[in-house]
Order: structure tokens, then sequence, then C-alpha cells
């Protein structure tokens, strides 16, 4: 396959910024999107420019580093991780537009590398059950429903990779955060800070700088891991019921 | 230095609580003025951290990545053992012991093995109560699966995903101890040395990845759970971050390196299409208990396989060989990962691979299909499915899947005693970066166990006995040791920066992980381990003459990253052929091909090789010398392996 990419390149946080295109032939359809980028990288290496620099690394579509934004989608055409995401996806002579995240809270390290740090920040706020190490009752001492829990798994697969932000156009992290108090709060173990949780975790995604939530649902669209729109929904019932009693925030 | 394993006296099942209550105990109040450095955020990292902040101390955790949710540990699928025994099966702590040694190839230390299989338990009721939502019964219980060739069902699991969820779930212990100040986190910033001071490891030396800023750390004691080495491969299904970078810089400022050539292949890995290939993914070993294993007969159905001419389906059953169900009739195509993994080498090098490359043997789901119904098979492995036809584009319900083993996990680390100690007094090991409990071949869903085991119930009992008997005078980065460490990663990085040579990092790194795999891989010989020694030395020297590492130290190099892990591997690689080269016996993953019993399967020598290879450094392209510790066995009898 040929391709033309357009390529975001900056230099740090304070440089401007731009597209750059490069030709490239040679790609198999075999390859997935980020040995694409690989081979330019080789490309650029032996040329002395700079390679592209973009965050990856289990390269299975579990660790939610990578985060390209390809073609005017989160990780591109196909509900999935960009490493997930292969060339068999594209057609000979495409020309493919490549950028990184795109939100305020989301700040531009270098090219294609955003500084997520706001998420972890947000699960600071409360997405944990407060128990301390030993002393925790036997596994089996709590049975929970079979729909229950499969309801909470599915919200806890979310990988943290900010696909939901980048696809928002208002950059809302509703289902990230949602997603954390939604399996907490259906879960025994985390109803006793149900309400405490849903208000801070929710105070700390307004500091940061997220925007709001209109319900388009474009971030359960685009989320590669399918995380379900109903979690916000969940989040905001928590969210109301907590205020009405909040002593906490 | 004679290595002293400490292991304590006494019965095996009493000794981890004899010595939990012979340990001594810092005074709570003291523990706020002791520093704890923890580097890796996997699940050993963070549950160490989580667990010791949690008990008062003040914890520093380091990653790579810009997370700690992103490591590793992640990605495991299949799930955890514990000796719960909720199935009624029989299970036990001492058969979970029994097994994990068994499995091991009785390589690895009766007395650790036996507290792993001991706090295993404790592990599911900690992550049960996080929130971790494991799969349930419709009666509201946990499940169980058998997994990787247990006789019983002892594995947790939450889908293809447990190791995400036990990640999650340590994280966010990791998470409120950040809230509360006692863990500062430092994402996006790599271990680049340790310092030691009078002998004792005294902090570290760290490069924020995104300034390059080189800064000092200073701790009592300092713990590495850093993972595993598969990336020497270069193709392995590690992330492609992962690295023995903190572990090898540990090694050279007198850590002891275990067992270096104990490398697992796992057998169900998705087969190299091309030489742009940067990683294998695994599928689940799960797919074995309803998926067979076969090649054709003939050498020359193989090879109209390969070139198109007919299709999997158009092979009869009389053509089949499903060799693993013919050699193992008890155990069929559930044999442990060693076994299925050489025997899918065997077939492939007789010519009867499947693929384009002659590297790949099928997996067919045909018969459990037909068994079983198409909707039950997708409700057991649908993702794993969706993930195989992302990736090959083809329809695995159809076609059988193709697979080919690689490189996957390496038992082989720092060596460390009972109490996780490496041979440098403060400096810790946890998690698969030390050496200590899976012997030479680990069993499917013990990682995940051992990793939690480790920084959850371990590290919080032994670090205490440790920093007790130091005192609690006050740790500082101002000790000429911390200056002299800066310069040397200094002077390194200038110096990988101004070779300017031809060749990409990448170029030295592929090589060196194609002399591995055909050298050191499933399969070794003393002729070819003693041919990649030399290749390698070549390669290295190649590498600091002609190596291209563009932009600048100050700024975010990924080049630069990428080229310090590369050059440490490429000193890995050589002592990994020197272990091999020096355990002239067959066991586990370790399988030289000089000693086989006449069926082809592993030949231990029990007499000679019952020990730890232990090695220290001596100094730059010195030979290392290897240090033996005797592994003792009181309580099992070692017996040839055998899953026929």
């Amino acid at each position: 396959m040929k391709l033309t990419l357009k390529v975001w390149r900056q230099k740090n946080n304070a440089d401007k910024g731009g597209f750059v295109s490069y030709p490239l032939d040679g790609i198999s359809t075999d390859m997935s999107f980020l040995e694409m980028l690989d081979v330019l990288n080789e490309e650029l290496t032996e040329k002395g420019e700079d390679p592209v620099h973009f965050d990856h690394d289990c390269r299975e579509g579990i660790c939610g580093m990578c985060s390209l934004y390809i073609n005017g989608k989160p990780h591109g055409p196909q509900q999935t991780t960009t490493c997930q995401l292969h060339m068999r996806s594209f057609n000979d002579g495409d020309t493919i537009t490549i950028e990184p995240w795109r939100a305020a809270a989301f700040p531009v390290v270098k090219d294609l590398v955003v500084d997520r740090s706001a998420f972890d920040r947000i699960i600071q706020s409360g997405g944990y059950v407060s128990v301390n190490t030993g002393g925790v009752p036997d596994a089996n001492e709590i049975p929970i429903p079979k729909t229950i829990a499969d309801e909470a798994f599915d919200a806890a697969t979310c990988i943290g990779c900010g696909a939901c932000v980048a696809a928002c156009k208002n950059a809302s992290a509703m289902l990230f955060t949602s997603a954390k108090i939604s399996q907490l709060a259906m879960l025994p173990q985390g109803k006793v800070e149900r309400k405490a949780r849903a208000e801070k975790m929710i105070a700390q995604m307004d500091a940061e700088g997220f925007g709001a939530c209109t319900n388009t649902g474009a971030c359960s669209a685009e989320c590669p891991k399918g995380i379900s729109l109903t979690n916000i929904a969940r989040m905001n019932r928590e969210y109301f019921s907590a205020v009405l009693s909040s002593e906490n925030v | 230095m004679i290595l002293d394993s400490k292991i304590p006296a006494g019965p095996l099942a009493e000794k981890w609580t004899k010595h939990k209550f012979t340990s001594k105990l810092v005074n709570p109040a003291n523990k706020r003025k002791y520093e704890v450095i923890v580097v890796g955020t996997g699940l050993a990292g963070a549950s160490a951290a989580a667990s010791l902040a949690e008990l008062g101390y003040n914890v520093k955790a380091f990653c790579f990545q810009d997370s700690p949710r992103r490591a590793h540990s992640i990605a495991a699928q299949g799930g955890i053992n514990a000796a719960k025994n909720y199935q009624n099966d029989g299970d036990s702590v001492y058969r979970l012991f029994y097994d994990t040694i068994k499995g091991g190839d009785y390589r690895a230390r009766e007395a650790n093995v036996y507290r792993l299989a001991e706090v295993s338990v404790n592990i599911i009721d900690q992550c049960v109560a996080q929130g971790v939502p494991f799969a349930r019964e419709y009666g509201g219980l946990l499940a169980n699966r058998s997994f990787g060739g247990a006789q019983v069902s002892r594995t947790f699991y939450a889908r293809g995903q447990t190791g995400q969820q036990l990640l999650l779930g340590a994280y966010s212990a990791l998470s409120r101890q950040v809230a509360n100040g006692k863990v500062k986190l430092y994402p996006r910033t790599e271990m680049m040395d340790v310092v030691t001071v009078d002998g004792h490891a005294q902090g570290i030396v760290t490069r924020n990845l995104i300034t390059g800023a080189i800064e000092t750390h200073a701790a009592h004691a300092v713990l590495l759970c850093t993972g595993g080495y598969g990336n020497v491969f270069f193709l392995s299904t590690n992330a492609m971050g992962s690295n023995v970078t903190a572990a090898w810089r540990a090694h050279k400022k007198g850590a002891h390196f275990a067992n270096p050539c104990y490398t697992q292949i796992h057998p169900t890995c998705i087969p190299v299409s091309g030489d742009h290939q940067s990683k294998l993914t695994l599928m689940s070993e799960s797919l074995r208990n309803d998926g067979r294993v076969w090649v054709p007969k003939t050498v020359a159905m193989a090879e109209k396989l390969r070139k198109g001419e007919i299709r999997p389906r158009d092979i009869q059953e009389e053509d089949r060989d499903y060799y693993l169900e013919r050699k193992y009739p008890s155990f069929g195509n559930l044999v442990p990962r060693d076994v299925a993994s050489r025997n899918a080498k065997y077939v492939c090098d007789e010519g009867r691979g499947v693929n384009e490359t002659g590297e790949a043997v099928f997996l067919d789901f045909r018969d459990a299909i037909n068994r079983d119904s198409e909707a039950t098979i997708r409700a057991r492995y649908g993702n794993l499915f969706d993930m195989y036809q992302q990736i090959t584009g083809e329809n695995p319900y159809q076609t059988p899947m193709k697979i080919y083993p690689a490189v996957h996990y390496t038992m082989g680390g720092l060596w460390v005693d009972y109490n996780l100690m490496t041979s440098v007094p403060g400096l810790y090991a946890l998690g698969e970066a030390n050496f200590s409990d899976h012997g030479a071949n680990r069993l499917g869903a013990s990682a995940l166990m051992q990793g939690l085991a480790d920084g959850y119930f371990v590290i919080p009992y032994t670090l205490g006995d440790y920093l007790a008997g130091l005192g609690t005078k006050p740790v500082d980065t101002n000790h000429p040791e911390f200056e002299k460490a800066v310069k040397g990663v200094k002077d390194k990085i200038s110096k990988l920066l101004g070779i300017k040579g031809t060749k990409s990092v990448d170029y030295f790194h592929k090589k060196l992980g194609k002399i591995m795999w055909n050298d050191c891989g499933m399969a070794r010989t003393a002729e070819g381990l003693t041919r990649a020694k030399a290749e390698i030395k070549a390669l290295r020297a190649e590498f600091w003459k002609d190596v291209k590492v563009l932009g600048e130290n100050e700024e975010l190099n990924q080049s630069l990253e990428k080229a310090h892990r590369v050059a440490d591997f490429l000193e890995l690689g050589e002592l990994m052929v020197d272990d091999a080269l020096n355990r002239n016996e067959s066991c586990g993953g370790h399988f030289r091909e000089e000693y086989q019993t006449p069926e082809g399967e592993a030949l231990r020598d029990d007499e000679n090789f019952a020990y730890v290879a232990a090695w220290k450094y001596q100094g730059d392209e010195q030979e290392e010398l290897l240090e033996k510790e005797p592994l003792v066995f009181e309580n099992v009898k070692l017996t040839q392996r055998s899953y026929k």
C-alpha cells in the first residue's frame, strides 16, 4: 500500500504545532496501525529527522496507553483501540490524518502524546473502596447476584484511554467517571461510600476542566470497550441522591 | 559470598507463621520516619506501595508509563489461582504448593512456594473487598475454572481480563494512598541506577521522560517491581516498554541475577506475519480446554496448505495429526506450556507448519462447536475470537485458528532470599522481577498470584524486619555516591547521543531477538549457545559504535529511552546464554537437546543441577561469577514429570 500521512507535529507543550505530510510506501495490510507508524519512524530516523512520538505499550488493546485521533475519530474508523486497528481497514492511496486527543484537560506533551494525569486524579478523589490490606471478610461471605456482578464488570472494563473525552464535542469525562462510580455503586463492597464517592469524583472531574455532558452519546459510540451510556444515567442518579443529603463537599 | 536463603527452620507448614512472629516490628509512630521507594506499578508494585503506605511508611512510586494503571500486568487474561477449595474438588494449600513445585520441574524453593500457596487465599478476599468483579455463579458465589492442566478448579477469573481487574484493584488502593498523601507518584519516570551507600541500597537515580531531568531519590529501602525481561527476544507478548533496565542496573550494583535462562514460551500466540511485526499477541490458554491442536500428517499436504491450494477444512480426519492427543493421551491438549510449545516446534521443524512462514499449527474449534453449539463457544471465548479476527482477518468460527509459541514470561530474575531481599541489603525484588517461585516453568494463573502475594502479604512483614534493624536515621541525597551515580547516568546518555551512527535502535534489538530466539529459545544446544555468545558480543560492540539516537536528552525522546533498554538487553542476552550453557540438563522451559529422554522429554539431572544459578557481576566485559544455592527438598519427592 501507498499512503500519505498528515501527522500533527508539536515539539513540546509551548510549541504551536502543525501538520506535516509524509508519503509512505510498502505498507502491508497485515500491519497494525502502530506498526505502520514504526515503519515511518524507521524511515525518519534513517533520514536524520526526529521520529513521530506517540504513546503505546501493550499493543493488545488493554493498557489504554495508545491514543490517536485518526481521520477525525478517536482510535480510527473501528470501535477498537489504535493498536488493534489494522491497515486492512484502509485503502491503497489513502491520506490519513493523525492528531493527538484534543481536550483542554489533556495538554499535548509532544507530537501525538498527551498528558492524561487528570484521569488519575479523578480516581484518586474517590474511585476506590477504603479497605486496607488484610482483615477483610472471606471472599464468599457476601453473595452478589451474577447479573449485578456482570454489570459491574462491564463498567469496570474501562481502560482509561480517554477516547470518550476526545470524541465529545465538550471534552466531557462523564463516561470515564461514571464507569468507576457505577462499578462500585453496584457492588455491596462499594455501597458504603457511594455518596461521598459520587460527589468527590464529580467535583474533581469539574476541577480538571472537562466539559459538560449533552447526551449525544459520541463517547460510548467511540469507546473501544463499549462502555454504556447507562453508566452516565446511573452516575447522575448517584449524584443527585448524594447532594440531597450531602455533608461531603 | 555465600548466598543465604534465610529459609526459616521448622516444618514447612509452620515456617511462614513462625517467621512472621520472629520478624522485628517497626513501632507505629516510627513508620512515618521511613522512606521506601517502589519502582514499577504493576501487581507487585502497586500492591506493595499501597500496603506499605497503609502501614504508615512514606512511599515514592515510579513508573515509566503515563499512569500506574498501564503496567503490563493489565494484559494478563486467564485468571489467578488460589487454594480456596470452594469447589470441594480436593484442592488444598498443600496441593497448590505441590502442583507449583512439580510444574516448575523441581527448580524452586519449597518454603517460598508453600508460602505463596498459603497466602493465595487471602489475595482473593482482598480483591473482592476492593470491588474486583470476579465471575460469579447464579447463586452469587465466586466461579472457578480449571486452568493450564490443573486437575482441580482453583482459578478465579474476570472473563478474559483478570489481570486488568486485579491491577485496577491494586491501582485503586494505590490511588487512595496518593490521596492520603502517603504515596507520591512519579509517572513517566524511568529508573536509571540504584545507589548504594556502605553496601546498602539507599536510593535511585531517575530520568524524567518528559524533561530529561536526571533526579535523585533517597530511601531506607528500594523495591524493584519491574517485571520480566522477555523483550530481550524483541518479539514477545510483553508490552513494548517492558524492559530489564532497573533489574540489570541493580545487578551491576551487586545484586545476583538468578536462573536467567529460564524463559517461558507460551504455546498459544498468534503467529508472526512478517518482518514488520512489533509484538506478539497471546490467545488465552483457556482456549485449549475446547480447541484441538493439529497439523497435517504429511509434509506434502502441509505444503499444499501453505501455498493455498487446499483449505484446512479440505483435510479429512484421517489425514490430521492431533499430535498432543496422540502423544499425551491423559492430558491431551492440556499439557503444560513448555510441553505444548516444544511439540509445536517439532512438528513445524518437520515441515508440517500450516501458514506461509511454516511456523504455525491449528487450534481447531470445529468439534467443540458441533458438540456445544456456536453460541456456547461464543459465550466462553467471544472476546478472544474477536481479537483473533481483528488481528488476522480470519474468522475462527469457520476456519481453525493458527497459533505458534511465543516468549511470554521469564521465571529467572534477581536472586532474593525468603524475605524477597536481593544480595544487596535494603534492595528487594518482587513479582516477575525476582526468580523465586516458579522454578523452571510457571503454571498458568500463577503470575498474578505471585505478584499480589509478594506485594500485599509478604513484603509488609519482611521489610519491617529490615527497617527495624536500621534505626530511624534520615536518608538524603547528599552522599557522594549519589553524585557518582548521576555522573554515570549522564555520561551514558551523552555517549549514546554522541555515537551518531547509521543504524536505528530497533535494528539492533531485532537482531538480538533473532539470535536469542534461534539459539536460546525453545530448544538449545551447546553449539548454538556458543555461537550465540559470540554473535551477541559482536552485536554489542557494533551497537556502541554505530547506533543512531536522534534528538537530545532534554525532551521527550523515545529513541533514547529505547537505546538505554536495548543496551541492557545486549548485556543480559549474553548472561542468559552463559546460564543456558552452564545448565547441562533440561528442565521446564530450559530444553537442551543433548539432554532428553528417549521419548523426547526434558531430562533433568538432579544430582548435579538441583541448584539456583546466581550470577554475580564482575565488571564490564568480564565473565560473570556463578554462585550456587542448593535446592533442598524435604517434603516432595523429585520425579520425572509425566503427562502421558
